[in-house]
């Protein structure tokens, strides 16, 4: 049973198209989801992908929180359901509360869009399921606003509840703790700067993203009923 | 009910970094202003609620602070409370004066 991602396209999202072919690529369907519905039509699991939703107007992620989508958004995370924001998208999840923490401007104030090399800290996340910890993942960055910023009991938490999911080898942006990316207590919900679908391919230098995306289509399958 | 003009200030919390007020502060002493320092960037946000009186409108901007204008894990804000405006789209008497 093939597995259907839901891409939430916002007004100002620019990476849904990406995102799409790079879930067809690892083997999945993918299939977009306006912020304006209410309803998520039976997915599997959702990508918030890049880009500028609203504008990035106030805060990045700060208006995108009240897109109608996101109520059931939240009831999908809620469920179990395997929720992942990319850049833009990991900025709405910190501003919906379904993840800790914000991401300031980068250190330098450098708008950085760059290859990174990433390790994967666990598994015990949606988008590292079988994902061996310590392995390295280049994978770009493209972003003004990722250093990832939280005080020291949230990270303390993060850390010792095995919900760092992605450092940077070398900390581009002054993120805490080089955190390239987070996952809730449960898992389910993930939040990462660097983009997979942009390193899906040959061609764009890397195909280290689809190790995560097919990780991302597991897990969401795992969760489906068994045909019998 | 009354309308009240209302500033609110949103700052970045202590100890968090500000780079876009690092940059300004370090070229400061080539512009010659050796003088200035502890600069500290954010945003200015002018809006009208109606309230019965100043103490409502206060709690009710500070609400809209919480739940939407700051990012409390970054951010606070500090609110200033004007002249009851008479006629919208008005210039706002009283406020932008911060106090002393």
């Amino acid at each position: 049973m093939s597995v259907t991602v839901g891409v939430v396209l916002f007004p100002g999202t620019n990476c849904e198209h990406d995102v799409v072919e790079a879930v067809v690529r690892a083997g999945g369907e993918a299939r977009i989801v306006w912020h304006g519905d209410h309803h998520l039509a039976g997915v599997d699991a959702l990508v918030l992908p890049g880009g500028f939703a609203h504008g990035d107007y106030l805060r990045p992620g700060a208006i995108a929180r009240f897109s109608p989508v996101m109520t059931a958004v939240e009831a999908f995370a809620r469920e179990g359901g395997p929720v992942v924001g990319i850049c833009n998208g990991f900025q709405v999840l910190t501003e919906s509360h379904l993840l800790p923490g914000a991401l300031q401007k980068n250190r330098g104030l450098a708008f950085i869009c760059a290859p990174t090399e990433l390790e994967v800290v666990t598994d015990r996340s949606v988008l590292t399921r079988g994902v061996a910890p310590g392995s390295r993942l280049r994978i770009p960055i493209n972003h003004f606003e990722g250093n990832y910023t939280c005080d020291d009991a949230t990270l303390a938490e993060l850390v010792d509840g095995d919900r760092v999911v992605l450092r940077y080898t070398e900390n581009p942006n002054g993120s805490t703790g080089s955190i390239a990316g987070i996952a809730n207590p449960a898992g389910n919900v993930v939040g990462l700067m660097p983009h997979p679908e942009r390193a899906s391919d040959p061609l764009l230098g890397s195909t280290d993203g689809l190790v995560l995306l097919a990780a991302l289509l597991v897990s969401a399958g795992a969760r489906l009923p068994v045909a019998t | 009910m009354s309308r009240f003009a209302a500033l609110v200030e949103v700052r970045l919390r202590p100890g968090i970094a500000d780079p876009a007020g690092a940059t300004i502060e370090r070229s400061l002493p080539a512009l010659g202003f050796p003088d200035v320092s502890g600069v500290r960037t954010g945003k200015a946000i002018r809006l009208e609620v109606e309230a019965d009186d100043p103490g409502a409108a206060l709690a009710r901007v500070e609400e809209l602070c919480r739940r939407f204008l700051t990012n409390p894990v970054i951010e606070d804000a500090v609110v200033s409370i004007g002249e009851t405006v008479v006629g919208i789209g008005e210039p706002l008497p009283g406020v932008g004066d911060r106090p002393a």
